[in-house]
């Protein structure tokens, strides 16, 4: 009885696949639109998981400056140093003396002779911290900076990280309309599909009111509308993978030139492992609730005259 | 197997096409029902597919109440029914075979049952060599058995038909008839209407005539 199930479901299956085949070319273009809907929201998110990716990267640069007060001496800075060495969310620290800091300061800019002639040297000692790579997020981060600066030994703690927060939020906001746009696109993707199956419903109209007549109930009316949509769905799934693909495959070039010119290894990460599962399945999910809704709506207005 | 008992149909517009229509077929009769039309033949028929419900009244159909019975029921109900169109109703994307078919695959019958089923109702009307045709590809009277394969390849124990013979010359009529006291010969409940008179009166089976929506006459 459930094997006579499985194969009654197998054959609507081919035969609602059959039907897009019959009509080659008006199925190609639904399924094309689909994918488009489908592929435009995916290839932005893969473009936004790049630069994420990329700005990942740039956290291991994150380091706070702390300019010791004049005061202080040698070795209290090295103290300092160790002290901070041992706290959880610091992960390496390095104590540069004031005397370190003139002479870097006088190799990189050139002006020996008039540091030469400065009574005291007017640079403090500063030690570097690497933060732990689990407190990178803007809040620890802010809270370990506020708790450096509240050191009697610090005049003053320094973050050059401000550029990247920008970044940071430029791509949440970009990450939430791509949310609205994908959310939108499915919209439109259940429309359409909604839409075609209408159609299909009623260039079928006579066909329904036969089945009805001989006793099919609605699910058994029901069940190849939704098969069509299964298969509109999944085939524009796959169709939106392929546009990502050969969009993508387009894009490689230049990036690769660019990140070249950057001395960067960057390279694109395609992820069509992935999408190659979730562009489809969405595909599918939207095919069979779009059926679904325009199967609810105009399939029990049919009934046999 | 069919019982009227007082049953009146109005339809929105307030045409009554049916007004206190009281009549009983026993379960292995066949019968004609007659009458001009927009006698109610047709209003009638649909009362007991259930294409209609009455407005007022009780339809009783093999032992069941069809003016309570719930709308999901109603694909159950129509199953024990086979019915007979005069433009037979096929559907004409798919193989004589799979037409006959489509009562049974409804059922949810497995292949080889449907298959021999298939077989078994093309035989019994003459068109076993033909089961791998388009409907188009055949003609009217053929057609017509097609039509008739389908209404009885699930062996419902009522059949009805409304106006079987309406397109077909006198000959092919005679053969279609023919048919249909075949399947009533081994107990199938048939009700047949009809205004093809000439060929009636050769038959003798009751006839119920409709006048007007009223019952007219009732001879044997």
């Amino acid at each position: 009885m459930i094997q006579n199930y499985i194969l009654r479901h197998l054959q609507v299956m081919l035969f609602s696949l059959g039907q897009l085949w019959r009509q080659p070319l008006s199925s190609l273009m639904t399924i094309v639109v689909i994918g488009i809907a489908i592929a435009l929201p995916a290839g932005l998110y893969v473009l936004l998981h790049n630069i994420e990716q990329v700005s990942d990267q740039w956290d291991d640069a994150t380091q706070i400056s702390l300019f010791l007060e004049y005061e202080m001496s040698h070795e209290q800075g090295i103290n300092l140093n160790k002290k901070l060495q041992s706290w959880p969310n610091i992960a390496q620290s390095h104590y540069q003396s004031s005397t370190q800091s003139l002479e870097e300061f006088r190799q990189l800019s050139g002006l020996g002779p008039l540091l030469d002639s400065l009574p005291t040297n007017p640079l403090p000692a500063i030690i570097i911290i690497h933060p732990n790579e689990n407190d990178l997020r803007p809040d620890a981060i802010g809270s370990l900076l506020s708790r450096l600066e509240a050191l009697p030994e610090v005049e003053q703690a320094q973050l050059d990280m401000e550029w990247l927060q920008r970044l940071r939020s430029l791509n949440q906001t970009a990450q939430r309309g791509i949310s609205i746009l994908g959310i939108l696109l499915s919209l439109s993707v259940l429309l359409i599909i909604g839409n075609t199956i209408r159609l299909a419903i009623l260039s079928r109209q006579s066909e329904i009111r036969v089945i009805k007549l001989v006793g099919g109930t609605n699910t058994f009316v029901r069940r190849p509308f939704l098969y069509t949509g299964f298969w509109y769905g999944i085939l524009g799934g796959l169709m939106g993978w392929a546009i990502l693909l050969i969009s993508l495959s387009l894009l490689n070039g230049p990036i690769n030139h660019l990140a070249k010119l950057y001395g960067s290894q960057f390279t694109l990460h395609w992820l069509s492992g992935t999408l190659f599962l979730i562009l489809p399945l969405t595909g599918l999910i939207l095919g069979v609730l779009g059926a679904w809704l325009a199967v609810s709506k105009h399939l029990s207005a049919i009934e046999p005259q | 197997m069919i019982h009227f008992t007082d049953v009146y149909k109005r339809y929105p517009n307030n045409y009554e096409a049916l007004s206190g229509l009281s009549f009983q077929l026993d379960a292995g009769e066949m019968a004609f029902l007659t009458g001009h039309s927009g006698a109610g033949k047709s209003t009638l028929l649909k009362l007991i597919a259930l294409i209609e419900r009455s407005s007022h009244g009780q339809v009783l159909v093999n032992n069941q109440n069809l003016t309570r019975l719930p709308k999901r029921k109603i694909p159950y109900y129509r199953r024990q029914i086979g019915i007979v169109f005069q433009d037979h109703n096929l559907l004409h994307d798919r193989t004589v075979f799979d037409n006959v078919a489509l009562p049974l695959i409804i059922a949810g019958e497995s292949h080889r049952e449907i298959g021999r089923r298939v077989r078994a109702s093309l035989d019994k009307v003459g068109l076993l060599g033909k089961e791998r045709n388009l409907p188009i590809a055949l003609s009217g009277g053929e057609q017509q058995r097609v039509g008739i394969a389908r209404a009885v390849v699930n062996r419902p124990p009522i059949l009805l038909a409304d106006e079987p013979t309406g397109n077909l010359d006198p000959e092919l009529s005679r053969d279609i008839m023919q048919l249909f006291e075949q399947f009533n010969q081994v107990g199938t409940t048939v009700f047949i209407a009809t205004h093809d008179l000439d060929l009636i009166q050769t038959l003798a089976y009751r006839q119920i005539i409709l006048d007007s929506g009223r019952l007219a006459e009732k001879k044997l």
